[in-house]
């Protein structure tokens, strides 16, 4: 099992939970984050005294997935969540060592 | 009813010289008006008009008299101005302000303003109306603060009436108490803005009290106390305040409210210091939407504030309530427009700011100058204050956190100097009134010296609150102390100083 964690813009959410609900993922978690990258951050003015936000609003999604799910659900972020512009944020994976759904008692895949 | 009078409600030293209703029509056909010796009964007879002393009348005849001299409709307009000015205060003054400071301090400026408003209002009653519009017996203080023949509502009723501009038509007293009340009480709240984030509340309503009493009051004496037309030509110009009997014109209180405020804010952000973390963290307003409702309240209400100062529900309301309309308008696109030039985009909060600096300015000059003169003033306003608050605040490196200085000191300077200018009927302006005689004439304009006695009233304004601002931020610092501690003031005054939070998601 592996362990998703993307960070995208706030305004690609949808069309990346749309995708990942074609491919079949069941569920997601999804934070408002803020973070900085490459991108640069922005100035805000107020009555002339300026601040420059350096943090950027970001949404965080953390799915757990199968082994074999992984790589398309991976693959499917970076497709939905593209701009093609800095800034569009990261899909890191890392492995999962287990799974318990709380209402039966599954565990490992059958619990995801 | 029609307005008549003339003759000499002077001559008649002190009592209330009217004409009956009964023979108002024919004393309108005769305003040249000799004093009548005796007044006769029978309409027709009256060829000339008729002088009652209203208290020698039975009261059924006093009934029928004041009716005459009384209108329904300017005591209904005025009794709407003040619900409006009351609005200014809450909710627009405390969510314009609320809106700028950070969500940690946000109940903490609503509260002051609430509660200045609230006891504001019993100072008002107790002593601040008779000691702001009143004569006073003390030949030497009559200038410059009234008496206290009217402390807690002594001798005033529902039936005593006050004057307005014009001979011998009056509004209620209760009425012109109410409404003065909702200036009384604003401006104190204006202060705020100044010391937001850091200040502690009880020493905040002693201070406010103290500065009702000391500062706004004397000062709305000066400039706004006068006998009233019909007994003020009888005092030969003398039964007045100091700056009223110079001639200083502040229509609505540009000097009063907003110069008095101003300078008063600018000392206490002296007085207090900066805000912890100031110019090292970053202090964004915590909601401009609450900003931009509270300043569009601000314009609604203005118009009681206004257009209320004109006392008639008659054409020089609709002068002052156009006049404040389009400066406004004016003034919220100058400060877009600087937003635009200085820093590449027009902000929501410059627009709110420079409409509130456009009324501000038009405040003295709402029922003097004309509307396009009016338009002017709001186009040149915003630049001046936009200079104040984002070039001159930061080159002297003090904190007047919600810029009240800057928008409220400078933008009533401007306003009450520009006043002096666009009075002048060559300009649009409706000139003025001379009391000096009865009945009223209109004066004759020069602006040169109208300039010096702005000016003056502008420096003596600076001076009074200035000065015994300080001495009382002083005086209240060494009693209670007035800033809270850092870390109070780090976690924010909401939860330290009134045990809620603003917002609990």
């Amino acid at each position: 099992m592996k362990f998703i964690v993307a960070i995208i813009k706030p305004f690609k959410l949808d069309e990346v939970r749309d995708a990942l609900g074609a491919l079949g993922v069941a569920g997601m978690t999804v934070t408002e984050v803020k973070g900085f990258g490459r991108q640069k951050g922005q100035t805000e003015i107020y009555r002339g005294a300026e601040y420059s936000t350096n943090m950027l609003p970001k949404v965080k999604i953390e799915i757990a997935a199968s082994d074999e799910l992984a790589p398309r659900v991976v693959e499917t972020i970076q497709q939905a969540a593209s701009t093609d512009t800095i800034g569009d944020g990261k899909v890191f994976v890392l492995d999962l060592g287990s799974a318990t759904r709380i209402r039966t008692g599954e565990t490992g895949d059958t619990a995801l | 009813m029609i307005r008549k009078m003339l003759s000499a409600a002077g001559a008649l030293g002190g009592t209330l010289g009217l004409a009956g209703t009964a023979f108002a029509q024919a004393a309108a056909a005769a305003s040249s008006a000799a004093p009548a010796a005796a007044a006769s009964a029978a309409p027709a007879a009256a060829a000339t008009p008729a002088l009652i002393d209203l208290a020698k009348l039975a009261p059924a005849a006093q009934a029928v008299a004041q009716a005459g001299m009384m209108n329904k409709g300017d005591n209904a307009w005025m009794l709407v101005s003040s619900a409006l000015v009351l609005m200014m205060s809450v909710p627009a003054l405390a969510l314009f302000y609320g809106g700028l400071v950070r969500t940690k301090n946000m109940l903490s400026v609503l509260m002051q303003v609430f509660m200045i408003i609230s006891i504001g209002s019993l100072v008002w009653c107790f002593w601040g109306y008779s000691m702001a519009f009143t004569s006073n017996s003390i030949p030497a203080l009559a200038p410059f603060v009234g008496g206290l023949s009217k402390a807690f509502l002594m001798n005033t009723s529902a039936t005593t009436v006050a004057a307005t501009f014009s001979n011998n038509v009056y509004i209620p007293e209760y009425t012109y108490i109410i409404f003065q009340m909702t200036f009384a009480i604003i401006t104190p709240a204006l202060i705020v803005g100044s010391l937001a984030d850091r200040v502690k509340f009880w020493p905040l309503m002693l201070f406010m009290v103290l500065w009702m009493t000391l500062v706004y009051f004397p000062v709305a004496h000066m400039v706004w106390y006068w006998a009233g037309p019909d007994f003020y030509a009888a005092s030969k110009g003398t039964d007045g305040g100091y700056m009223f009997n110079k001639g200083a014109l502040d229509f609505a209180g540009g000097t009063v409210v907003h110069i008095n405020a101003g300078i008063a804010g600018l000392v206490g952000c002296l007085f207090l210091g900066k805000r912890v973390g100031y110019g090292k963290e970053p202090m964004p307003p915590h909601s401009l939407t609450m900003t931009m409702i509270g300043a569009s309240l601000l314009w609604v209400g203005w118009f009681g504030f206004n257009a209320g100062s004109n006392l008639e529900a008659n054409g020089g309301a609709s002068l002052a309530f156009f006049n404040t309309f389009v400066a406004t308008a004016a003034a919220a696109l100058s400060w877009a427009l600087c937003d635009q030039f200085v820093h590449g985009k027009p902000s929501m909060l410059g627009a709110a700011s420079g409409a509130v600096a456009g009324l501000v300015a038009v405040t003295p000059a709402s029922g003097y100058a004309g509307p396009m003169g009016s338009i002017v003033l709001g186009l040149l306003v915003s630049p001046l204050c936009f200079l104040f608050v984002t070039k001159v605040k930061a080159k002297f490196n003090y904190d007047d956190a919600l810029d009240v200085f800057g928008v409220h000191c400078i933008g009533g300077i401007f306003g009450a100097l520009a006043t002096g200018v666009l009075d002048s009927p060559k300009l649009g302006g409706a000139g003025f009134m001379d009391y000096t005689v009865f009945p009223a004439v209109a004066g004759k304009y020069d602006m040169g010296a109208q300039m010096i006695t702005q000016l003056t009233g502008v420096a003596i304004t600076l001076l009074w609150s200035g000065i015994v601002s300080a001495i009382l931020y002083y005086l209240v610092d060494k009693l209670f102390g007035l800033r809270p501690s850092a870390d109070v003031e780090r976690e924010g005054l909401d939860i330290n100083e009134h045990g809620e939070r603003a917002y609990n998601y």
